[in-house]
């Protein structure tokens, strides 16, 4: 009986072995190696000094420009979230009241791209953001501008295809807080007497409020780890902490430095996703108490 | 008092669902139509249509083996990823145990690292083992990437199941592996197969991770065009895309039919 309930308890592990070797040797070796790294000296002309050092670290944080390039950073995932969740939010609603036939076709319409490619959809928006590309030439048009606005290799145009890139993750977790929701509380309220704003206001931007916070999570930190888009988009002028790391590493050779900014923001992220999720619980306790 | 019911779009509603889907196509289409486009810049095709970049792609042979590359590289990784897949579902769908959620979060947890930090970490790693430039390694790291959306689809169809069949057979004799192969397998094909197709996906789209890794010799589609994209205006990228994009609508069609496009796209049914 003993025996076989040791079998029990190591059946899983069992099945799950292939997988866990996989992943222990090239997903936890190598993010060990990269951390040891950054704590490695690096030389201009002897390379990689081993030895344990935090000089890599120093140099980020006594260096103003590594500081911008944080806040940047932060900044851009911080305004792609908020645009993410003021497009997403309505979007989200229009597709729920749609009739079934209709709903299924746009929510594949605007939730495929996601199995596009990046540069290619990337590629897209480097041709309507030129010079004489279409966003300018309706912006023309309009009379919104008086001359070409230089969208490419500027903050706001990473913004706008960033945003583009990871709208369908927003409109997704919003989604699902919608298949929770109640509508026939929003039906009493309006029949009740209440606004359409102050339904909207009081009784379904609550429930849909766990939604918008993960996806706002999702968003932020898959914007804050965008590589391809700012790289392209943005180019050498609009420089984000992925696209530095890069050059650390395929330019200067600076591999010490590089892993060292790829710590920070691994860490940042994990520190806004858990900060962020502890205060959701602390927040919808207070609610829902 | 409109005459629209509460819960209906009025045109407020409709126009702003239209920019939203103007938005989100934009980028697509304005690539297909530079596709079709004669003249030798990135133009419209309004003076007449043309396969001219099309027949370029034939004359640009790196463009050629990193397509190549790139299937051989989904069909390896992403099977490799659902048979390793399978046990770890069947384990973590079917047992409780001291660490089932340490282990989902560490089998998970290729998606929620940057794919930059990745691709940092297996460059080192490569070039300690002297694996650069391996396409087994490739094969290994891509593997790992794509397995989270494998996972995802085969635990679904594991846990979606009635286990009857498979108490019956068992009870009629049938060894844990018969039951496991002529029962199990067969019921949860089509979310093993959704899985397989997803992490193919994945796996030939992925840039970030790969662009660190690639050498001349392994260079996948999406490096290769990223590479054209940072480098030069030329519209040989748009032709690439369009087909790109007709291939992915292509297993969309595929990945619909297997397990429901909704399943793949949101997650639940």
């Amino acid at each position: 009986m003993i025996r076989s309930n040791v079998w029990q308890s190591g059946t899983p592990w069992l099945l799950s072995m292939p997988a866990l070797a996989l992943f222990l040797g090239l997903l936890a070796v190598p993010m060990a190696l990269t951390a040891i790294l950054s704590f490695n000296a690096f030389d201009g002309m002897r390379g990689i000094q081993p030895g344990f050092s935090l000089t890599n670290y120093i140099a980020i944080l006594s260096d103003s420009y590594y500081y911008e390039l944080f806040l940047r950073t932060g900044a851009m995932a911080f305004g792609v979230t908020v645009i993410c969740i003021v497009i997403g939010v309505p979007e989200t609603l229009i597709l729920a009241r749609m009739r079934p036939a209709w709903q299924g076709t746009f929510l594949v319409v605007i939730l495929g791209p996601l199995l596009i490619s990046v540069v290619v959809r990337t590629l897209g928006w480097q041709i309507l953001l030129s010079r004489d590309g279409a966003v300018n030439s309706v912006l023309l048009r309009l009379h919104l501008v008086d001359r070409p606005v230089q969208l490419l290799f500027s903050m706001t145009g990473v913004v706008i295809v960033l945003t583009h890139v990871l709208l369908p993750f927003m409109i997704i977790a919003i989604w699902s807080a919608l298949q929770r929701f109640d509508s026939q509380v929003a039906h009493a309220a309006r029949s009740l007497g209440a606004g359409p704003l102050m339904t909207f206001g009081r009784i379904t931007l609550p429930q849909l409020m766990p939604g918008i916070l993960s996806g706002a999570i999702i968003v932020f930190t898959l914007s804050a780890s965008a590589f391809a888009t700012p790289a392209i988009i943005g180019g050498r002028r609009v420089k984000v902490v992925t696209t530095a790391i890069y050059d650390e590493f395929l330019n200067s050779m600076n591999w010490p430095l590089g892993a060292a900014l790829a710590a920070l923001l691994l860490l940042g992220i994990v520190f806004v996703v858990v900060g962020s999720n502890q205060l959701i619980e602390r927040k919808f306790r207070q609610v829902f108490a | 008092m409109s005459t629209r019911g509460i819960g209906q779009n009025g045109p407020a509603a409709l126009t702003f669902h239209a920019l939203v889907t103007v938005f989100i196509m934009a980028p697509l289409i304005v690539v297909i139509l530079v596709s079709f486009s004669g003249k030798g810049y990135i133009s419209m095709p309004f003076g007449g249509v043309s396969l001219r970049w099309y027949r370029e792609i034939l004359k640009a042979p790196e463009l050629l083996s990193a397509f190549l590359l790139s299937i051989r590289l989904g069909l390896a990784s992403a099977t490799l990823a659902s048979a390793i897949t399978i046990p770890a579902a069947l384990a973590v769908a079917r047992y409780r145990f001291a660490g089932r959620g340490g282990l989902m979060a560490f089998l998970t947890s290729p998606m929620m690292i940057p794919h930059v930090v990745l691709g940092i970490a297996f460059l080192r790693f490569f070039s300690i083992m002297a694996w650069t430039g391996s396409f087994a390694a490739l094969v290994l790291v891509h593997a790992l990437i794509v397995m989270p959306f494998s996972l995802r689809l085969t635990l679904a169809a594991v846990i979606g199941l009635q286990r009857d069949a498979e108490h019956a057979a068992r009870s009629l004799g049938a060894s844990r592996f018969i039951a496991f192969r002529r029962i199990l397998l067969p019921l949860i094909l089509p979310g093993v197969a959704g899985g397989w197709v997803l992490a193919f996906i994945q796996s030939f789209d992925d840039v970030t991770m790969t662009l660190f890794v690639a050498t001349p010799g392994t260079t996948t589609l999406p490096v290769a065009l990223y590479n054209r994209i940072t480098q030069m205006s030329d519209p040989v990228t748009t032709s690439v895309s369009t087909i790109m994009i007709i291939g992915t609508i292509l297993f969309m069609f595929s990945l619909d039919r297997m397990v429901g496009l909704d399943k793949v796209l949101i997650g639940k049914n």
